[in-house]
């Protein structure tokens, strides 16, 4: 079959990746440098071989081969074109084999674009992304391989199996091996089995963000491989000094930036698909891909406290290495399903295989970390207390403090039926009275650091600069939302913070423009541009905290003061909320396109304060299969949105329940996310400025060897 | 591997089986009390299933399950809260049922209590090691200066970066 293309492909880029990892260590140890030339080389291959496997899954879907099983279990004849080609994804093989993919376009990416400038620290880098591709691999040709082609066994069973019947599935299975077993042969006598069509995707995973969702995180989970995987070279090769945070800055930037898109973009699917009025359930898969990205952030603050002040160096590695054991966690549990969770749609026999990399991966870093403690001593002492590098620190401590929180909730589940005999769930309730009151400091920190030096602080002058103006202004404004009815003290605690470390924003900006307008007589957009283009990083950073200052408004409008209601109206019949009327008018019958699919929409008339305001259409899908989706109608502003669902109903129409939703603020979280991805790019944009001084140290290295020579 | 999921096909039968019997019996009582009515509004009845998960699925609250187990079951709560049962009865009801699991908040009692005692130690803890580091941080400086000291290339090096790094600001 066309398709065994892509498993030889598979085949082969497992077996160069084994190359490559003995290639890059024998030639690191002997010092052969061609043999970490062929390393390289072994490793640039694995990129087109899984490029060509991943269009295989594509091509197959395209064409409606349902022998293979991939095929049949996420595509059919129905499935719309471009869900075919991203059902590349849209199943645990597949997907699995799609990390595998972009897993080995960002080694062959890193390997190209930094093997001149990181030759010391290049072979192991080699060895250690490879190690992690080849586990990948492994999974994918021996536990979850998306290229098993469907049979039938004597008994009737239709089971997939990518070389077909043998006795040695069952001589496989007699030695315990029976995950392999499984995935390779089928039982003896099993005959080829081709269904007439596929199952195709589950309709919840049909919507556009759940089709972008997987590829954004799964970028940000593999692009955190490659700081992993130079602070282990850095490591492994004693030369500990800041290069591998420098060289991989932007990689980290990118990853941190591709997962919290992932978390925005899954966050807005469950908005608009899951139907329950809210964004974030915290559920263990969220919480998955969540824990990364806190100890992430951790991570891109404290380095910079080594890149400055030669400190924090152990930490900055033990924060690395956290950070990617969250991320293959987070694949696991998306993966495994091992904690219970709506995500989980995939089980299956890759749990054991996951546990042990993850062990045996943190066991090899951490021992690593241990063995080269003592080459990772602070260049420099920490001034005062009150400077930017305690606040940093302090920083760091909160972010760890919530991922711990974030953890015990996710994980504890498992403890306790483990332990207890008892299965509990953790809803948002642990969440919001133990990770939300963390949140008040770090927001304070996020507004403050900024103004602190760096070594020491005086607070005469941090008073000055984080009272003058910032102080009246949220003086100002907490009287004019307390003036406006807010009354509830976590809100109001809540939008203090908010709207101080906004205005610190904004006036670090003004202060920054204004400075630049006279001393270069630009004009003031002139001044602006320039200034965000000299300092990419701060005013990036700034742009990123703006981000999260706006999300925080959202977060609060939604967590506080979303109002809810749920009536069963007949035609003509209205409900209100808030100063909202919604009034039911019919139910009709839409053409969906879609074979499986029946839609049944209500028009309703929405009238505000008595003035008819517009008419919305909330709707049910309703699947062959039984699946039902009942996405929101929204009429939405910056105040709030209007979010109706449309319930149950009678079969003729008569009455239909709905519930009814107002998130104030919420199109806040959404501005802010695109405040915060616009932030990140600015950050992690290259500048010449940045080139000419990262140049200019690299030659006052080579003089001040010089110098000791 | 094999046995293990044999068994838990086994235990998730029955508990599927106890499940169905629970919706049975529940039913009945929605019958009997279906004649007394009363005027409990939907939202009294979500306001409850908010605090409850679906017992037989993963994860999801009660109040948005779209199942059909689901639906009886808030059923269940609207016949409970017109005989005049309060929120609580009604949510200990379910919990005496179904278990801890269909509790949106972990109990705060026996093994499950620490699973709110557990963020405080570390919060504790964290902020402990946080002063105790600041602190050695700022005192050890007198042992490092030393060392800094006694290795010229790193600190030309490192004067010469400043020198640089003030020059291009």
């Amino acid at each position: 079959m066309v398709t065994d293309i892509g498993l030889i492909a598979v085949l082969l880029a497992f077996a160069a990746g084994i190359y490559s990892i003995v290639a890059a260590v024998y030639g690191a140890q002997s010092r052969r440098d061609d043999w970490v030339t062929s390393a390289r080389n072994a490793a640039l291959v694995v990129a087109p071989l899984l490029t060509l496997a991943s269009l295989m899954i594509v091509y197959s879907n395209l064409v409606g081969n349902y022998r293979l099983e991939y095929t049949a279990h996420v595509s059919s004849r129905a499935t719309p074109t471009a869900l075919k080609i991203t059902a590349l994804w849209g199943g645990q093989n597949g997907s699995l084999l799609f990390w595998s993919w972009l897993m080995s376009v960002f080694a062959a990416g890193v390997m190209l674009r930094k093997w001149d400038k990181n030759r010391d620290l290049m072979p192991y880098v080699i060895a250690v992304t490879e190690v992690i591709q080849v586990f990948f691999l492994a999974l994918v040709v021996l536990f979850a391989n998306p290229f098993a082609k469907l049979w039938q066994t004597p008994t009737g069973d239709i089971v997939g199996a990518v070389f077909g019947a043998s006795t040695l599935f069952a001589t496989l299975s007699s030695i315990g091996l029976s995950g392999i077993a499984q995935t390779w042969f089928a039982p003896v006598g099993s005959l080829p089995f081709t269904p007439a069509d596929g199952q195709g995707l589950a309709p919840l995973l049909r919507h556009p963000g759940m089709v972008a969702h997987p590829p954004f995180l799964y970028l940000g989970f593999v692009g955190f491989t490659i700081p992993y995987a130079f602070a282990m070279a850095a490591l492994i090769t004693g030369k500990t000094n800041d290069a591998w945070i420098r060289t991989t800055r932007r990689w980290t930037l990118m990853a941190w930036l591709f997962l919290g898109i992932g978390l925005l973009l899954g966050a807005r699917w469950a908005y608009d698909v899951l139907g329950w009025g809210g964004y974030w359930g915290w559920d263990a898969v969220e919480n998955a891909a969540l824990m990364p990205w806190i100890s992430g952030t951790a991570f891109l603050h404290s380095v910079m406290i080594q890149e400055k002040r030669g400190m924090l160096k152990i930490w900055n590695m033990f924060l690395i290495i956290l950070t990617f054991a969250q991320v293959v966690l987070g694949t696991f549990i998306t993966r495994t399903g091992v904690i219970s969770s709506v995500h989980s749609f995939a089980r299956s026999s890759i749990g054991v295989p996951f546990l042990v990399f993850t062990g045996v991966m943190l066991v090899g870093s951490v021992g690593l970390l241990l063995a080269r403690l003592g080459d990772l001593k602070s260049e420099n002492k920490l001034d005062s207390m009150l400077s930017r590098e305690s606040a940093f620190i302090a920083q760091n401590a909160l972010f760890l403090i919530i991922n711990l929180a974030v953890a015990i909730g996710t994980y504890f589940p498992i403890f306790s039926e483990l332990f207890a005999n008892n299965k509990i769930t953790v809803g948002p309730p642990y969440y919001d009275n133990v990770v939300g009151p963390l949140l008040a400091p770090l927001i304070l920190l996020m507004g403050i650091a900024p103004l602190i030096s760096w070594r020491a602080a005086s607070p005469q002058a941090l008073g000055r600069t984080a009272l003058t103006i910032p102080g009246p202004v949220t003086l100002t404004a907490v009287v004019i939302l307390f003036a406006l009815g807010i009354r509830n003290p976590w809100a109001l605690l809540g939008m203090t913070l908010i709207v101080y470390a906004g205005t610190i924003i904004v006036v670090e900006y003004v202060r920054g423009v204004r400075a630049r307008h006279r001393s270069t007589g630009e004009s003031w957009l002139a001044a602006l541009w320039n200034l965000i283009g000299r300092n990419r990083r701060r005013y990036g950073g700034y742009l990123v905290h703006a981000g999260v200052v706006l999300m925080g408004v959202g977060v609060i409008g939604t967590h506080v003061y979303q109002l809810e209601t749920q009536q069963a109206l007949a035609v003509g019949q209205s409900l209100s909320i808030g100063d909202y009327q919604v009034t039911f008018r019919r139910l009709e019958l839409v053409p969906s396109g879609q074979a499986d699919k029946r839609i049944i929409s209500a028009r309703v008339d929405v009238s505000q304060g008595g003035k008819p305001l517009a008419t919305m259409r909330p709707f049910q899908e309703q699947y062959t299969n039984g699946e039902r989706m009942t996405p929101p109608a929204l009429l939405g502003s910056m105040k709030e949105d209007l979010y109706v669902l449309l319930g149950g109903f009678e079969s003729d129409g008569s009455l239909a329940t709905f519930k009814v939703f107002i998130n104030p603020l919420v199109n806040w979280l959404w501005l802010g996310g695109i405040v915060f991805i616009l932030g990140t790019l600015v950050a992690a944009w290259p500048s010449a400025t940045e080139e000419r001084r990262a140049l200019s140290v690299e030659r006052g290295a080579l003089s001040a060897a010089g110098v000791a020579r | 591997m094999q046995e293990a999921r044999r068994k838990m096909q086994v235990a998730g039968g029955r508990l599927v089986i106890t499940l169905w019997v629970g919706v049975l019996a529940s039913l009945l009582v929605v019958g009997v009390v279906a004649a007394q009515g009363g005027t409990v509004t939907d939202d009294q009845v979500n306001a409850v299933a908010k605090k409850l998960n679906c017992p037989v699925c993963e994860n999801v609250p009660l109040d948005v399950c779209e199942t059909q187990a689901c639906a009886q079951w808030r059923d269940l709560i609207r016949q409970k809260l017109a005989t005049g049962e309060k929120p609580e009865q009604v949510i200990a009801y379910f919990r005496d049922t179904y278990g801890d699991r269909v509790l949106q908040e972990p109990p705060r009692s026996g093994f499950t209590a620490l699973i709110w005692i557990l963020p405080f130690v570390g919060l504790i803890a964290g902020v402990a090691i946080l002063v105790v580091v600041l602190r050695r941080m700022t005192a050890r400086s007198v042992a490092v200066d030393a060392t800094t000291e006694a290795s010229p290339v790193a600190d030309e090096y490192r004067q010469r970066l400043e020198r640089e790094l003030e020059e291009i600001k």
